[in-house]
């Protein structure tokens, strides 16, 4: 889910510039070549002056800054300027500004954020949600905005009583003074905007937290339990039609010429029209859009490469290329070729990964109303920016006409991040002259994602003659998703060799190589992105060293995190928190160990296999996450992402023949389910760090940890996913 | 133009019969709180009540249910306040949330039946609802929290 993430990440966090400008670039690429229009609509709103100074008290409210409104009758609205996809961000980013605007969090109301230069995502290059970073990137944004509002607020209520601002002070929604008089934050809102905004404002430091730090409810929960919460879905416009959209079987084809002589003759339907994407049914309901979609005789053009691929095919082309290309290095120190020539022992292993889908529960789906005026469109969107050129592109308008509303997302996962199922809502619109909202069926969804790359991967280590590791090169092969956002990047990393260059353990010779290797298809971000492919593979190979060396895979991975005191607590507590060594009678552990997303995280997962099938018990995870905003949101990402990366351990697999997906739906695609889950044991740990992300680390752990403790259990070694394609693997 | 009773309340509907009750809900009758996940049975978002069974609507046509007695997410309660749906907002089961307006139907008609469910009758009743989010382990201690509510009487 992380859009091209700048694989070396400064001491400060921030990640260097070449990925945001990339991203932007390749932003402004799917947006046909339109140049990016980065407007701000909303940041400072014009109003009329409004005569004198402090004469607000009983005013009508009014924008304090990008993040705050707040009306005459107190309703305090905070933008939140990430897309909500059950991460939590509409409840901890409103923390943050809240902390400071010193009200409680429960009298806030959440809006989402339009297009605007205010909201750009600094270390995505763009208004994205992605790459697990909101609450790194809001921080000290937020937190300042809420400052800097409740000093403009406190300097208006002084004006109002003219008296010092330091005789004032904010407390629970208003601003008391000396005397004890107070003025709600709605009677001074419209004069506090209007002041100049303070630049140094100390923020408070953690000691004085009352908000951030607790487990305070989600504010987006209450809607979530009685069916209002607005997804994309479920947008109703007056007038508005609803479409569905006929796409090339064939990945990447396109319609060559179509019938729709019977289609159109079906009750409701008011639009058949061919677009870029595919060919589209408006009717008056979706169901009559789908019968008539499946009316339509389109003969489809697709190109004969594509035509021709299959699982083996797709394979084939990865593995050779592991076998012939060295690839580049990401990162290289000591001499490896060296040190594995005059290695003691060698050990090499490759492993393997399939393409996955993102499967969100809600699938795609876009509400367009396009008039002569402009264009709003209603969207579960990871990617304002990219969504607002894409329906301009496909409206003929420029992007600044084009209004972002953004809905709650039902998942996100990174499917999100892609634009694909936007023009062709825009384009029915236009063509019908009232609002229409296409979806996409569940097996649309599934036959037409962006999927999870595929890779091949080869590590060769070297012991000395004492059983040291004196030698560790990476070797992987996979299709670039960066390249396709953006073609022109001079970095062929990006993303690609997260948890593999950053490794955390030492070793005197080692090196880190790449080969972009494409397969004729269109992959893209999935949670926990490229940790989830790498991790898999090191800690995986990680396990065979120690078992290789005739050591404990805990103490063998403790003694390489020698100079890392951050991991190797996190390493431990996981341990600890498994009861490693002690498992009963039966059971077998297995572990693995990560930095993502400036986190540290560590797993165990506990199994048995009951009959030659294998039964999973437990996992328990271990997290340093840095400072913390709400730790019960935490806890359920970390929870949350480890089923996420337990269904694509067990079953993740995407199949390719003749071009085409094979998995249409939730029988072929399978998930975990309720009775299907092992237990789940979150360990937050307190730290002093920088916050870091909790979203997707989590996922990429569960693979290598069920590996090891598989092969504890039966000494088969897991070298590629899922485990149910695994001949020896029977699941219970 | 066919009648259903849904949430207690008669409702006039003019659709083909073989349009699916969660399409006549969402498109016909303007009720969204129902989700689409699949359209074949397979993942439980689009779950209702017919005549008190969980039922998935994306398979069941119009013509099926006319007559009977529906119920959907928004006739649970005015207010929030059926005991499951109090338990789900105390223990901030939903993440995303798309499929919990499905899982707390199937977990209220798990509770009509079953006043007291075990894990495994959890397991047994809620494994045709799929969460990509994960909230399995809150869905479940929430389901036990809202036994308690009713049994004390809450």
């Amino acid at each position: 889910m992380s859009p091209p993430e700048a694989r070396h990440v400064a001491a400060s966090g921030r990640p260097e510039e070449t990925g945001r400008r990339d991203f932007l670039r390749g932003a402004a690429r799917l947006g046909g070549g339109l140049v990016l229009a980065l407007v701000l609509p909303a940041c400072a709103p014009k109003r009329a002056a409004s005569g004198m100074r402090g004469a607000s008290a009983g005013g009508t409210g009014g924008q304090v800054n990008a993040w705050l409104k707040i009306a005459g009758d107190n309703t305090i609205t905070v933008l939140v300027d990430r897309s909500e996809m059950g991460q939590g961000v509409y409840t901890a980013l409103p923390t943050l500004l809240a902390e400071e605007l010193e009200v409680p969090l429960a009298k806030i109301r959440i809006e989402a954020a339009p297009v605007g230069d205010a909201y750009i995502n600094v270390g995505n290059g763009g208004q994205v949600t992605g790459t697990s970073n909101s609450v790194s990137d809001a921080w000290d944004k937020l937190r300042l905005a809420g400052a800097r509002a409740r000093t403009m607020l406190i300097s208006a209520g002084a004006d109002v009583w003219g008296v010092a601002p330091a005789e004032c002070h904010a407390e629970a929604g208003t601003v008391v003074n000396a005397r004890g008089e107070s003025l709600t934050y709605g009677q001074l809102a419209e004069a506090a905007a209007k002041l100049p905004v303070p630049k140094d404002v100390p923020l408070k430091p953690a000691a004085k937290f009352a908000l951030i730090g607790r487990s305070l409810p989600r504010l987006d929960t209450p809607d979530k339990c009685n069916g209002s919460a607005e997804f994309g879905i479920d947008v109703r416009r007056p007038g508005m039609l609803y479409a569905t959209l006929a796409q090339s079987p064939v990945l990447g084809g396109s319609a060559k010429e179509f019938d729709d002589s019977a289609a159109a003759a079906l009750p409701g339907v008011r639009k058949i029209l061919q677009t870029p994407t595919g060919v589209v049914v408006v009717a008056d309901h979706f169901w009559q859009a789908v019968k008539a979609r499946d009316a339509l005789k389109i003969s489809w053009h697709a190109a004969a490469e594509t035509t021709a691929l299959d699982d083996v095919a797709i394979r084939s082309r990865l593995h050779k290329t592991l076998a012939t290309d060295p690839g580049k290095a990401a990162r290289s120190e000591g001499d490896v070729a060296g040190a594995l020539r005059t290695a003691a022992s060698l050990h090499a292993a490759t492993y393997e990964l399939p393409l996955l889908a993102h499967a969100t529960m809600e699938p795609m789906n876009c509400t367009a109303d396009v008039t002569a005026e402009g264009c709003d469109l209603y969207v579960g969107t990871q990617v304002q920016q990219m969504a607002q050129a894409a329906a301009a592109e496909a409206a003929g308008l420029p992007p600044e006409r084009v209004r972002v509303h953004t809905t709650l997302l039902g998942g996100g996962f990174g499917r999100r991040l892609e634009i694909d199922f936007i023009p062709a809502a825009v384009a029915a619109s236009k063509a019908v002259g009232v609002p229409v909202q296409l979806i996409w069926t569940r097996e649309d969804d599934m036959t037409h994602d962006y999927y999870r790359p595929p890779a091949a991967i080869r590590l060769d280590a070297g012991f000395d003659t004492s059983h040291k590791l004196v030698a560790w090169r990476f070797h992987s092969v996979s299709p670039s998703i960066t390249a396709r956002f953006a073609p022109d990047t001079p970095d062929p990393f990006d993303s690609v060799v997260e948890g593999a260059a950053n490794t955390p353990y030492a070793v005197p010779n080692l090196s880190v190589n790449y080969t972009r290797q494409e397969i004729g298809l269109g992959v893209g971000y999935m949670r926990s992105v490229s940790h989830a492919i790498n991790c898999f593979a090191i800690e995986s190979f990680m396990d065979e060293l120690a078992h290789a060396a005739g050591r404990d895979p805990l103490s063998f991975r403790l003694e390489l995190l020698d100079q890392k005191p951050r991991h190797r607590r996190v390493l431990q507590a996981a341990a600890d928190l498994a009861g490693w060594g002690q498992a009963p009678a039966g059971h077998h552990l297995g572990l693995a160990l990560m930095e993502g997303y400036t986190t540290v995280i560590a797993q165990v997962a506990q199994i048995s296999i009951e009959q030659g099938a294998l039964k999973i018990h437990k996992i328990s995870c271990a997290v340093d996450c840095g400072q913390m905003v709400n730790p019960k949101i935490v806890e359920s990402q970390i929870s949350g992402g480890i089923v996420f990366g337990l269904s694509t351990a067990l079953w993740g697999e995407i199949n390719v023949a003749g071009g085409q997906v094979r998995q249409q739906n939730f029988n072929t695609y399978r998930v975990v389910r309720h009775n299907e889950m092992p237990e789940i044991v979150v360990q937050l740990l307190d730290s002093t760090e920088p916050p870091g992300g909790i979203g997707e680390p989590s996922v990429a752990l569960v693979a290598p940890a069920l590996g090891n403790a598989i092969f504890a259990a039966t000494g088969q070694r897991i070298r590629a996913l899922p485990l149910a394609a695994q001949k020896f693997v029977k699941i219970a | 133009m066919r009648t259903l009773t849904i949430n207690d309340r008669p409702v006039e509907v003019d659709a083909d019969p073989e349009t699916p009750l969660l399409w006549v809900l969402r498109d016909h009758l303007g009720m969204t709180g129902t989700k689409f996940g699949c359209g074949k049975a397979l993942c439980g978002a689009c779950t209702v009540h017919v005549d008190g069974t969980p039922m998935r609507s994306c398979s069941l046509p119009l013509a099926a249910v006319a007559g009977r007695k529906i119920a959907t997410i928004e006739g649970l309660s005015k207010d929030r306040g059926h005991p499951v749906q109090r338990a789900w907002i105390e223990l901030d089961v939903p993440q995303c949330g798309y499929c919990q307006s499905g899982q707390i139907m199937s977990a209220v008609a798990l509770l009509t039946q079953t006043k007291n469910p075990t894990d495994a009758d959890i397991d047994a009743a809620m494994a045709g609802n799929i969460c990509r989010c994960g909230t399995y382990a809150r869905i479940r201690a929430a389901i036990h929290r809202a036994a308690e509510l009713t049994r004390n009487g809450q």
